[in-house]
């Protein structure tokens, strides 16, 4: 496993580079996405709540592999220049967007009834209530979760070994199917996946313990 | 130009009416309380004014406007309408001091600082400014309470609802809110207060409101006239009851 690593240390770090690369935008991504969804879900509009509905149900029910092979296979058709890492990268995005969503909505249906009440009784307006009150409260409820969403996030960005991402799954498999050492390459990605997850893993940990200090967040 | 008025309003909940037929004109600067049994309309008759509950039918005017009317901004009601709850409702992510400037702030576009002087004067009235930079977890039920009537107060609203607001306070510490809320109404509020304080009804408030299934059993004008002669039979059952202690 040692050798494997030395042998083919360049080829492994360029594909964490696109593994990290593809996890950070996906990250960001599907927070967003997560937390705009959520809220149609939610919404006091019966068309945003449906459309949000949809959206959710309908991606977190189809595996990834699927999602990404439809941005992969699909959409280069409609949009030139789609190549594997961004139709890989919009998949995990819309992907894990879907769950983020979920985590944040029960996040936000957990906060107190009478804390949205509070804040529309002094005037404020829904979304006014949703910045400041509930979302400040619902997001400090859902790091935890939140924090297995992003490790499950960089892990199955492995996904985008499939559509040639380059990323460090890619490697591994092409380091493998040279070098006949399957056993040892493997190893050697597993423990370079865990070199990237641990971290993030405690940094959620850390965030949890911070955030749950703060009186405004 | 009354404060507030109901025409024939009717509250459904599916088929149970939880407001039967309304019909209540309030004026500025009264104090009325409204008593009752558990269940007879009181909190969604409170809660229908500002909007939390919607009424099925029937004419509500707040500050007039038609609450029915869909033109009728209701954040613009809010604003001059406050309301205190009985559990509180502090706003758990934010400091005491922020609790009662936030709305000023973000609603009326008060300055910070200008906001913050407010509320320094609010938390003298209500007798916490030593509890400035406290989270509200970390008051009693009593002096969240009190903060919460200060984040009305700062919004200077022109009424403000309070929704059973000592129900669930210890009783060594009902006192200090009534207190509080008896200055409030010494300063001229309109305020209308769902409560089983007898004491409160009958000492501060200028009017009395019994409710009994949705509906308004008696309006008296002179609390200590009802309490000592009630007319309606279910007054006379419900001040039996509750005060056969006395």
């Amino acid at each position: 496993m040692i050798s494997i690593l030395t042998a083919h240390w360049s080829e492994l770090v360029e594909g964490m580079k696109y593994t990290i690369g593809s996890s950070l935008i996906a990250l960001i991504g599907s927070l967003i996405l997560g937390i705009i969804f959520a809220m149609f879900v939610i919404s006091p509009n019966r068309w945003l709540r449906i459309i949000g509905s949809v959206y959710v149900e309908i991606f977190r029910n189809i595996p990834l592999l699927v999602v990404a092979m439809f941005f992969y296979i699909v959409m280069p058709r409609f949009v030139p220049g789609l190549d594997g890492f961004k139709a890989g990268t919009i998949g995990l995005t819309i992907y894990t967007s879907a769950f983020i969503a979920e985590t944040f909505r029960a996040g936000i249906e957990s906060v107190a009834v009478g804390q949205m009440e509070a804040a529309r009784s002094n005037g404020m307006t829904y979304l006014q209530a949703m910045k400041y009150i509930i979302l400040p409260q619902a997001t400090k409820i859902v790091i935890p979760p939140l924090g297995n969403q992003f490790v499950n996030l960089v892990k199955n960005s492995s996904v985008l070994a499939f559509l040639a991402g380059f990323d460090l799954m890619y490697q591994g498999n092409l380091i493998a199917s040279t070098t006949f050492k399957t056993t040892d390459t493997y190893l050697a990605v597993g423990l370079l996946y865990l070199v990237m997850t641990m971290p993030l893993s405690y940094l959620m940990r850390y965030l949890e313990k911070r955030w749950s200090r703060l009186p405004t967040v | 130009m009354s404060m507030i008025e109901f025409h024939d309003v009717n509250k459904y909940y599916g088929k149970f009416k939880a407001l039967k037929n309304i019909n209540l004109t309030i004026e500025r600067g009264e104090v009325v309380t409204i008593i009752g049994p558990s269940g007879s309309g009181k909190s969604t008759l409170l809660r229908t004014i500002n909007g939390l509950e919607l009424i099925s039918s029937g004419q509500l005017l707040v500050d007039n406007h038609d609450l029915a009317d869909p033109k009728t901004d209701m954040n613009r009601i809010r604003k001059n309408v406050g309301m205190v709850f009985q559990h509180f409702n502090l706003y758990a992510n934010k400091t005491i001091l922020q609790n009662i400037t936030l709305g000023p702030e973000k609603v009326l576009k008060v300055p910070h600082v200008k906001a913050a002087e407010d509320a320094e004067r609010l938390l003298g009235l209500v007798g916490l400014l030593d509890q400035a930079h406290k989270l509200p977890s970390m008051l009693s039920g009593g002096q969240k309470q009190r903060i919460a009537i200060a984040r009305a107060l700062a919004m200077h609203p022109k009424a403000i609802l309070f929704d059973e607001p000592t129900s669930a306070l210890d009783p060594e510490v009902i006192g200090d809110v009534l207190d509080v809320m008896k200055k409030v109404a010494e300063q001229g509020m309109t305020m209308i207060v769902v409560t089983h304080e007898m004491g409160f009804a009958k000492e501060v408030g200028n009017r009395l409101l019994f409710m009994a299934d949705g509906e308004i059993r008696e309006d008296s004008n002179d609390p200590r006239e009802f309490f000592r002669a009630p007319q309606d039979e279910r007054a006379q059952e419900f001040l039996g009851k509750i005060l056969h202690v006395d």
